[in-house]
């Protein structure tokens, strides 16, 4: 499948520098509309600050973030993400003590208009609201496959439903760009194969598109439609899944430089 | 599951509303009342102490939110308590002589001073402190947790010191200083005005104040704004990226909690029928600390409980405690004033062996004890 030239996020030249370590330097990077693209990297190249920045958790010292026409560099966090860039966290950040549905009404909340007044009151049009993006948890919950637990603790959900309600949360932001920071980070091979499935399928029914940070490569390669590898900062190579397995430069960044002669 | 037990604590109160309300307004009138009953309930039940504590409850309640949903430690909530104090003090006296100002007043038109009806009083009491929690909120919710406490510590210093000091302030007198402000309005209720002695009457104004608050607390805990205080309560930085305003939030969290502030103090000034600098002290503070963590942190019913019984013993039950023990064993302890002590040891205990309140919000409960926590949530939602 061919790649929208469209981006709807893309960053532009982008450095981020902590005191005297420059974490990320001078990287361009574009994520294609409904499009499914991975950037991956060794311990330390600076994926997560690069994701970070993206998400405006941090500033970038230099260089634009462009989401959707609109220029985020400058934007508090919860903006970006009320504009419907969503993300998932590679530990495991749920709101623990809340129900799997009050999760998803919590990432609703930029959606809904309800004052502190119409609350107290329990106006029609706020019980309308309320009912509405109710349905709608549900429905999302549905769809990623945990409906049964709506009414459960996150915390007591078992790992791998976490991770899908981590998913289905940040799909209640109605999201156009999705950001999963190592989703399979802890699965066996099984429930990482489930859970590419899942990426296909939400990709498939949401008109979403997803970027992935991960260490697994399995999983890269068969769901990525093209892939940004990143070393020390630098962005090194991008392309297929193909073209990267077969890059002189990644695969020094990962295993090392054979020193010359034999 | 939660709605019916809900139902049985709603359900608890007003029965104990009503019967309180029997006792004040019917049998201690009653001359036919035998005078060892009458003494009795004079000494462990009197009908000041139980107004008082309705005080506390309304406070507490509005901690509640601070502390309890939001999970911001606020250490100086005795400044909204003031200046819900002398918004009454202010609006409803004779304290301001130079302007001759009436609201649906409940005095003759041509006394002087400011007289503003008291149901009028509440609302610009409140609204008053939920600006100066915000004004306060403003630069200081960016703080991380200890520095804010530290922060609102400070505040709850400095309004009292000023209300204290401010006889004189550039010439304008605006607290009357010791001396404080004192015989307030009536409260008009119908054609009825509710003197400073008409304990049942203010007795059920007050409870309706605390009614008022509960159901804010609760309606606003099933709402937008009590999700979004509990995900950041649970985890600040995955809620600024689901879309939660942090400081907007936390802010509101600190207008309602000051506003519950306000009436209270609004309703403390009308129980004491006047206003003193020297009774808005640092321990009001502590003491309403003290009531949402004994009650139960997020629970409002776990909160009125713990409000009830500790504004109980520190007004009445430790002092009554202390004259029976005396007579019985001639001994001359001065009981009171091992309040703090008792408040104390009461905290480390339940700190040591009951973290989560008496009553607890079942979410608290799971976090306390991380090891049975399966087991309980299991028992919880099968009742």
């Amino acid at each position: 499948m061919a790649l929208s030239t469209n981006n709807v996020l893309l960053a532009s030249n982008i450095s981020v520098q902590f005191g005297g370590l420059l974490a990320v330097n001078d990287v361009t990077f574009g994520i294609p509309e409904k499009s499914v693209v991975s950037l991956i990297g060794p311990n330390g190249a600076g994926k997560t600050t690069f994701f970070n920045v993206i998400t405006g958790l941090y500033k970038p010292s230099s260089g634009t973030v462009n989401y959707d026409g609109t220029d985020t560099t400058d934007l508090p966090p919860h903006k970006i993400a009320a504009l419907g860039m969503a993300r998932t966290f590679q530990n495991i950040r749920l709101f623990g003590l809340m129900t799997a549905e009050e999760n998803l009404l919590v990432a609703m909340h930029s959606h809904l208009k309800s004052g502190i007044l119409a609350t107290i009151v329990g106006t029609p049009s706020q019980r309308k609201e309320e009912k509405e993006s109710l349905d709608r948890a549900r429905e999302i919950l549905d769809f990623v496959g945990i409906g049964k637990w709506a009414g459960e603790y996150a915390r007591n959900l078992s790992y791998g439903d976490q991770r899908r309600l981590e998913v289905a949360r940040a799909l209640a932001l109605n999201p156009k760009v999705l950001l999963l920071d190592e989703p399979t980070a802890g699965m066996n091979p099984q429930e990482s194969q489930v859970f590419i499935d899942f990426v296909y399928k939400v990709r498939a029914e949401r008109d979403v598109a997803i970027l992935l940070i991960e260490h697994d490569m399995k999983v890269v390669m068969s769901v990525s439609e093209r892939v940004t590898v990143l070393d020390q900062g630098e962005k090194i190579a991008e392309g297929t899944p193909d073209e990267i397995r077969s890059n002189q430069r990644v695969i020094e960044a990962y295993l090392g430089k054979a020193k010359g002669g034999k | 599951m939660a709605r019916s037990s809900q139902r049985k604590w709603v359900t608890g109160y007003l029965i104990a509303v009503a019967a309180i309300f029997i006792i004040y307004q019917f049998l201690f009138p009653w001359e036919g009342l035998p005078i060892g009953i009458y003494d009795f309930l004079q000494l462990w039940l009197p009908p000041t102490a139980v107004n008082e504590s309705l005080v506390y409850v309304i406070c507490a309640l509005g901690l509640n939110i601070v502390v309890g949903y939001a999970g911001l430690l606020d250490l100086g909530y005795v400044a909204f308590w003031a200046i819900g104090g002398y918004c009454a003090g202010w609006f409803m006296s004779e304290f301001f002589y130079q302007i001759n100002l009436h609201f649906f007043g409940s005095v003759a038109r041509t006394a002087p001073g400011i007289h503003v009806n008291f149901w009028g009083v509440l609302l610009i009491g409140g609204l008053v402190c939920a600006f100066f929690g915000i004004l306060i909120g403003g630069p200081t919710l960016r703080l991380k947790s200890d520095y804010l406490a530290i922060v609102t510590l400070g505040f709850g210093e400095i309004i009292p010191q000023v209300f204290f000091n401010g006889d004189d302030i550039a010439g304008f007198n605006l607290s009357n200083g010791t001396k404080g402000i004192t015989i307030l309005d009536p409260i008009p209720v119908g054609a009825k005005n509710i003197g400073p002695f008409d304990f049942g009457y203010k007795f059920i104004i007050f409870v309706l104040l605390a009614a008022l608050m509960v159901f804010i607390s609760l309606r606003l805990r099933k709402g937008k704004l009590g999700r979004a205080w509990l995900a950041i309560r649970e985890d600040e930085l995955a809620a600024s990226m689901m879309g939660v305003p942090l400081m907007q939030t936390k802010l509101s969290a600190y207008a309602v909690g000051a506003f519950a502030g306000g009436l209270g103090g609004v309703a403390f000034a009308t129980h004491v029928d006047g206003v003193y600098a020297e009774r808005f002290n640092f321990s009001i503070s502590i003491f309403l600390l003290a009531m949402v963590v004994l009650g139960g942190m997020g629970n409002v019913w776990g909160v009125i409980i713990g409000a009830l019984l500790l504004s109980w013993i520190n007004s009445t039950g430790l002092p009554a405690f202390g004259t029976t023990f005396n007579d019985k064993f001639g001994t001359s302890i001065n009981f009171p004033s091992f309040t703090f002590l008792l408040f104390g040891l009461v905290l480390i205990l339940m700190m040591l062996y009951k973290r989560e309140g008496l009553i607890p919000e079942s979410r608290l409960r799971l976090i306390l004890h991380e090891g049975d926590a399966e087991e309980d949530l299991t028992s919880k939602e099968s009742k």
